[in-house]
């Protein structure tokens, strides 16, 4: 026995990503879009037509990634005009910056000015989190476990998921919001000790996604709470989120 | 009427029986042992209530489509099903839940996804007491609520109440018509299942429209589901590890995953494939470059998975916290109409890829792994084995095809037939998905059915935990890991 964990050792080998701020992902990730100049209003009108959730909206053209699903039908239609790049850092505070606009090229971040005060002097050096599913379809959360895999490895920044609301710093929700879970999150919401933050993570918690306007899905908790982080993706990728909680914390 | 994996056929074919020569045909039908079904639900039809029943046998290899129908005032009481042939008892609780009928006979019908005023099972008794866990579980994971009626550390039952992910995806197959909203619809009915609902999907609306895909792109859909079983199984081994303890085996395994999970993300730009499976084409052919990256990788993981999994199966300290515990004998699975791995680790030989061919398996010949023991130990070793097989599978499909083409793009506009039934069966992950949709006189879909294997596996959970510790309840979970959102809908 010993000596086969003596050959899998080398192999498995040193599995963390050394720098998770300078981390790039290949090419052809689906990450932080860009509208070129020269699109043209016929193709303008195609991206409108094909968008299955309305991320798309004209009157000036733009694209909402708070709504987007990643499903790269706009890019086809438009022959590239609509371009994801592989930048993954797309985590905000400032719901307005995820709205892209033609011609634009700029590095979506967390809104300094615009963060409480009292987040990066509690949640600086640890922050624990609750996560709350409600109504998704488990890929983000796939994407949060990974985020503290064995790749990811977030817990050396002392930023973990944990158990209890009671434990914890904030949630992390995901899913759109069934009316079955609403209660649910309210009493967990209720549960987690001030401060406390608020993160939506994936479109269908930014906005509902694909499931906008389903008669089950009760968004109304959204109402009286401002979030602190909105994570877009179809799932988010693990460096988003666990980037877009850094800027956050302001840990550097 | 007879008809085989994916079938379409006018309504008018469909024999309209009447209910008790249709409950007569059922019992008949139930006398082939592997005979399941695959679909039984309601479609307002002129008026009427019509009930479609598709039973499919896993020897015989084909599907008997029959129905019966109903008036919807005063709606019907109809004797049950279940009281004979027990995995009807879902599909009932479902119809009386959407509909309001009454099964006499049925043992309990209770809520499928409404969660208020839930009934709860409750037994009384000297040291009996009850645990209840959720709707949010401790830990990243998705919501539903388990009562546990315990004896000591013992648990004597266990009830587990769903719907909180329900958030509409029936009806918004109907209410976003466009065909890139179903896609987007279909890959999220349960994201760790995208490749293989987007199959069922894109598989189901060919069918209707008459689009017969290429072999290319039935090869390209089966490598791409393949990858997505073989990235879940070794998650699942992984974490399997994590709740017992055996840190070794879970960050070897989570390291082996994320190969294959990124190897996938290469080919379509997502890590669970969504946007990779479309009816009628694809925006992403196989080229020779991922090829190439995709046998490498799958070489490497091969060997460690390998390497791993020895370790892993030959560790007394795993082999005893694996061994007996959760048992489900495979009298038990085939009674409630087990699916997928929750059947063929316990003995009952049923994989739609063998059974019903769909895609590229209409032209390979493949084995399903089938073990008998039912526990623990033998859902992870049929997850190990069927890593293997799928593996062999990919090589296979990659050598027999040439994928230099032109690709098809997808096709979203699509001329469906009127007042037809068609239904579309995959085999995932987890096991047999079925979508199914009846069009209007128009040709346009009045309904869209959808069911995740999940739907009959969640009795499998309460049966493997009876008897057990209540703190192997963890390992039996995870050693089903079954979806919440696909159930849920
Ligand atoms: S990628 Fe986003 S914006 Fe483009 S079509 Fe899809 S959902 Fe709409």
């Amino acid at each position: 026995m010993a000596l086969s964990i003596i050959k899998i050792f080398p192999r498995h080998g040193r599995q963390y990503i050394r720098d998770l701020r300078k981390a790039v992902i290949p090419e052809g990730f689906r990450g932080r879009p860009v509208i070129g100049k020269d699109i043209t209003p016929a193709e303008e009108k195609l991206a409108l037509t094909v968008c299955p959730i309305a991320a798309i909206q004209t009157g000036p053209f733009r694209l909402d990634l708070g709504k987007c699903e990643f499903c790269m039908e706009c890019s086809f239609a438009t022959e590239g005009k609509i371009r994801f790049t592989n930048d993954h850092r797309l985590s905000t505070n400032n719901r307005e910056s995820l709205i892209i606009k033609v011609g634009e090229d700029n590095p979506i971040r967390v809104d300094q000015f615009m963060v409480r005060k009292e987040i990066s002097s509690y949640f600086r050096y640890a922050l624990k989190l609750r996560q709350v599913s409600a109504g998704g379809d488990n890929s983000t959360e796939m994407e949060l476990n990974a985020s503290g895999n064995v790749n990811f490895d977030m817990g050396r920044y002392g930023i973990e998921f944990v158990a209890s609301p009671r434990h914890s710093d904030g949630l992390v929700i995901t899913g759109p919001i069934s009316s079955n879970m609403a209660e649910a999150l309210q009493i967990c919401y209720d549960a987690t000790p001030s401060p406390k933050i608020v993160v939506l993570a994936g479109s269908a918690a930014i906005s509902g996604g694909i499931y906008e306007n389903s008669p089950v899905v009760d968004r109304k908790f959204l109402e009286t709470i401002k979030p602190d982080l909105y994570i877009p993706g179809n799932p988010p990728h693990p460096l988003t989120f666990i980037n877009g909680i850094l800027d956050l914390t302001g840990k550097k | 009427m007879i008809g085989k994996n994916p079938l379409v056929v006018p309504l008018v074919e469909i024999p309209i029986f009447d209910y008790t020569v249709f409950m007569d045909t059922i019992a008949d039908l139930m006398k082939d042992e592997s005979r399941h079904c695959v679909a039984y639900h309601v479609v307002p039809l002129h008026g009427k209530l019509r009930f479609f029943c598709c039973m499919a046998s896993d020897h015989e290899k084909n599907i008997v489509l029959l129905s019966h129908e109903q008036n919807t005032s005063p709606l019907p009481v109809l004797p049950s099903l279940t009281a004979a042939h027990f995995l009807f008892h879902m599909y009932e609780r479902e119809i009386w839940e959407q509909y309001g009928i009454q099964f006499i006979g049925h043992p309990w019908l209770k809520p499928v996804r409404v969660v208020e005023d839930y009934p709860f099972y409750s037994i009384e008794g000297d040291g009996v007491h009850e645990v209840g866990v959720g709707p949010i579980h401790a830990g990243i994971i998705e919501p539903g609520y388990f009562r546990f009626s315990c004896n000591g550390e013992k648990v004597m039952h266990l009830e587990i109440q769903l719907g909180f992910q329900h958030r509409g995806v029936e009806k918004l197959f109907l209410e976003k018509p466009s065909g890139i909203q179903r896609a987007v619809l279909a890959e999220s009915i349960a994201g760790d299942t995208s490749v293989g609902h987007s199959i069922a999907h894109s598989q189901l609306m060919e069918t209707l429209a008459g689009i017969i895909s290429s072999p290319a792109l039935q090869c390209e859909r089966i490598i791409a589901l393949e990858l997505e079983r073989i990235a879940v199984h070794i998650g699942d081994t992984a974490a399997l590890c994590t709740d017992i303890a055996y840190q070794f085996g879970q960050v070897v395994n989570e390291a082996l995953r994320t190969i294959v999970i990124n190897t996938t993300q290469s080919w379509c730009g997502n890590r669970f494939g969504k946007g990779l499976v479309r009816t009628g084409g694809s925006y992403y052919p196989l080229k020779k470059d991922f090829i190439l990256l995709l046998l490498a990788n799958l070489k490497e993981v091969e060997e460690r998975f390998g390497q791993i999994t020895h370790e892993i199966f030959t560790n007394p300290s795993v082999l005893s916290r694996f061994e007996g515990i959760g048992k489900v004998s495979p009298h038990q699975a085939g009674m409630i109409g087990a699916v997928g791995m929750a059947a063929r680790s316990s003995g009952v030989k049923r994989d739609i890829r063998w059974s019903h061919p769909f895609q590229a398996f209409r032209k390979t010949t493949y084995e399903p792994v089938t073990l008998h023991q039912g526990d623990a130990w033998a859902r992870a070793m049929l997850r190990k084995l069927e890593v293997e097989k799928s593996i062999q599978l990919i090589g296979n499909l990659l050598s027999g095809h040439d994928f230099e083409r032109m690709p098809a793009h997808p096709v979203y506009e699509l001329t469906l037939p009127a007042s037809s039934f068609a239904l579309s069966l995959a085999e995932g992950w987890r096991g047999e998905i079925m979508q199914s949709a009846v069009t209007d006189e128009k040709g346009n879909i009045m309904n869209y059915k959808v069911k995740d294997p999940s739907f009959h596996n969640w009795m499998a959970l309460t049966l493997a935990v009876r008897n057990q510790e209540i703190s192997d309840f963890p390992l039996c979970n995870k050693s089903y890991n079954l979806s919440y959102c696909g159930h849920d809908l």
